[in-house]
């Protein structure tokens, strides 16, 4: 197994997930058939092939720094399932924002 | 037992774009909440984000400020986590192409040496909203400052105590001033310092294990907290124990640091390039182009007050701290004030109004034009140094016309020999003591005379031409 359940439950807590053992286990041979189906790549011979980040050929994409009113907050906050004042209300986190 | 001490940094800047890193909302501050934001911002799906290229080149302004290289071919990437602040649950930073890297800083320590400090790598990636949280059990989230773009600057393993983690901050604050790209103002949030220190048994060649501490918001509490810190690591490994890898917070209350929490492995973040942003390929025309946009810096300014305006090293030195103070220098001298005497004034009585009334020298009425025009009315004699105190306590509350207010106000120096000649006889006639005094050799009863002078004249009466004048009638006595 390329996946073990564990590995799936430390992915699953790191997004806030919570799951069964027996969807830990599912999820688990799902993830490791489509591992071993990437891992079919690594039959490629990729000597002298540069490490690519992206297989669009567009470079120097830009914008220049000119700023646009902000959308609209009801239509933004639309499907925000609680709201007050203007912000979105979410249970207490104690964990410190990344912020960088 | 001895220890060395290993200080890194890894400071945050917020640049002042108009737009933000990766969408085109705005970057400001003090809106309403949530309406500085787009669909990009929030994450939606099938959102595209491109870079903005002002943000890029502040970024390379800054490395080439820092005495960094350009890396020339530069990706973005996918640093995942999940918390409210950033709902699309990863940041876009650069973790394999920092745009800059292998810098240095040179700063100046208490002593008057000076240190080089080398800068890892410094790159360009975006801020997460801000999360209030209340005592009611839930935080409330503002996206305004989502996506705005940042620096980050790393430090090397130079620093060894906390006053030159010190020197390196205001050092840096300074210089990424003077470039233009940033606001650096700690306690608004637009400079935040994270700092990381290990202490080591001296002639032990590993590194001791390091604690960090996050988005310290003033310079003074990062020295604090790295001064307790540094004790705290010493007596636990002198105790025997070990340090912990762990995140702490310094409590500004008691001046120490307490545990956080213990740090997660690296590699949880699970980084990958950035699969909607293609890369980008920087030329050494547009490095030169942004070079030459870079304003003129600290050293420059200071160099240029000394040589053509025959400022004192030191004084050119305390005036090209800030950006703030050396604009408002030049203003002055521009507006036709004496450059040697617009220091005085701005080191002395303008520095001391501001820290007595806790001020930015924004927050003052003062204008350069005032400031000049009123050096200009000591420097013709209009006014004495007594007198320019007062019009000094006016202006810099109010604006004021010095020229003006001291008309108005009867301030204007009596110089004329005409209106004081009668004053200064007619104080004499009162005073015969003090002419025999005088006469015996002493030399106090010049001042008192002066002193009388002064008061029949409120203050007014020139005093070069009130010395001179006296003295005269005192030997015709």
């Amino acid at each position: 197994m390329a996946i073990t359940a564990d590995e799936v439950k430390h992915v699953a807590q790191l997004a806030k997930l919570e799951f069964t053992d027996a969807e830990l286990q599912m999820f688990a041979g799902q993830m490791d058939d489509i591992i071993k189906m990437v891992q079919q790549l690594s039959k490629v011979d990729t000597t002298g092939v540069p490490v690519t980040s992206t297989v669009a050929e567009a470079k120097n994409v830009m914008r220049e720094d000119k700023a646009i009113k902000g959308t609209e907050r009801e239509t933004l906050m639309h499907n925000v399932p609680q709201k007050d004042r203007g912000f979105v209300k979410v249970p207490a986190i104690i964990d410190e924002s990344e912020e960088g | 037992m001895n220890f060395a001490t290993t200080i890194g940094l890894e400071v945050h800047v917020e640049m002042k774009t108009n737009s933000k890193a990766f969408s085109p909302a705005p970057v400001q501050y003090g809106q309403e909440p949530n309406t500085n934001t787009n669909v990009i911002d929030w994450g939606y799906p099938g959102v595209l984000p491109e870079v903005n290229q002002g943000a890029l080149e502040y970024g390379m302004r800054a490395a080439l400020a820092l005495n960094c290289h350009i890396t020339k071919d530069i990706h973005f990437d996918r640093k995942n986590y999940f918390y409210p602040d950033n709902p699309k649950a990863y940041q876009i930073t650069q973790a394999q192409t920092p745009i800059g890297h292998d810098g240095f800083l040179e700063v100046e320590l208490e002593d008057g040496s000076k240190k080089k400090i080398g800068i890892e790598e410094m790159h360009v990636e975006e801020d997460a909203g801000k999360n209030t949280h209340d005592p009611d059990g839930y935080s409330y989230v503002d996206l305004n400052r989502q996506g705005t773009p940042l620096i980050e600057i790393v430090s090397k393993p130079d620093i060894a105590s906390a006053d030159e983690a010190y020197a390196y901050l205001k050092k840096l604050r300074q210089v990424i001033q003077f470039t233009g790209v940033s606001d650096v103002k700690m306690e608004e949030g637009s400079m935040r310092a994270d700092v990381n220190i290990s202490v080591r048994p001296i002639g032990s060649d590993q590194y001791g294990t390091k604690t960090e501490m996050k988005n310290l918001n003033s310079f003074e509490h990062v020295r604090s907290g790295l001064k307790f810190e540094e004790k705290r690591q010493e007596n636990v490994i002198r105790a025997g124990g070990s340090i912990q890898q762990e995140t702490r917070r310094f409590d500004v209350n008691t001046g120490e640091t307490v545990l956080m929490r213990v740090k997660e492995g690296k590699s949880d973040y699970r980084y990958f390039p950035e699969p909607d942003l293609p890369p980008i390929h920087i030329s050494d025309d547009w490095i030169k182009e942004v070079k030459d946009s870079i304003p003129e810096m600290p050293e420059q300014r200071r160099a240029r007050y000394v040589n053509e305006w025959g400022v004192t090293e030191y004084d050119a030195n305390v005036l090209t701290q800030t950006m703030e103070m050396s604009d408002f220098f030049e203003a002055t001298v521009a507006a036709g004030a004496d450059p040697k005497l617009a220091a005085n004034w701005l080191m002395g009585d303008v520095s001391a109004y501001m820290n007595d009334k806790k001020l930015e020298l924004a927050d003052l009425a003062l204008t350069p034009e005032h400031l000049a025009q009123m050096i200009g009315l000591i420097k013709d004699e209009t006014i004495s140094s007594k007198i320019a105190k007062k019009v000094f306590k006016q202006i810099v509350a109010n604006d004021t016309d010095p020229k003006a207010w001291v008309e108005e106000k009867g301030m204007v120096q009596l110089s004329d020999p005409q209106t004081l000649q009668p004053i200064i006889d007619e104080v004499l006639d009162n005073n015969a003591k003090s002419i025999e005094d005088f006469k015996n050799g002493k030399d106090r009863a010049v001042g008192f005379l002066v002193g009388n002078i002064m008061k029949q004249t409120r203050g007014k009466a020139n005093p070069k031409v009130v010395n001179k004048l006296l003295m005269a009638s005192l030997k015709e006595r």
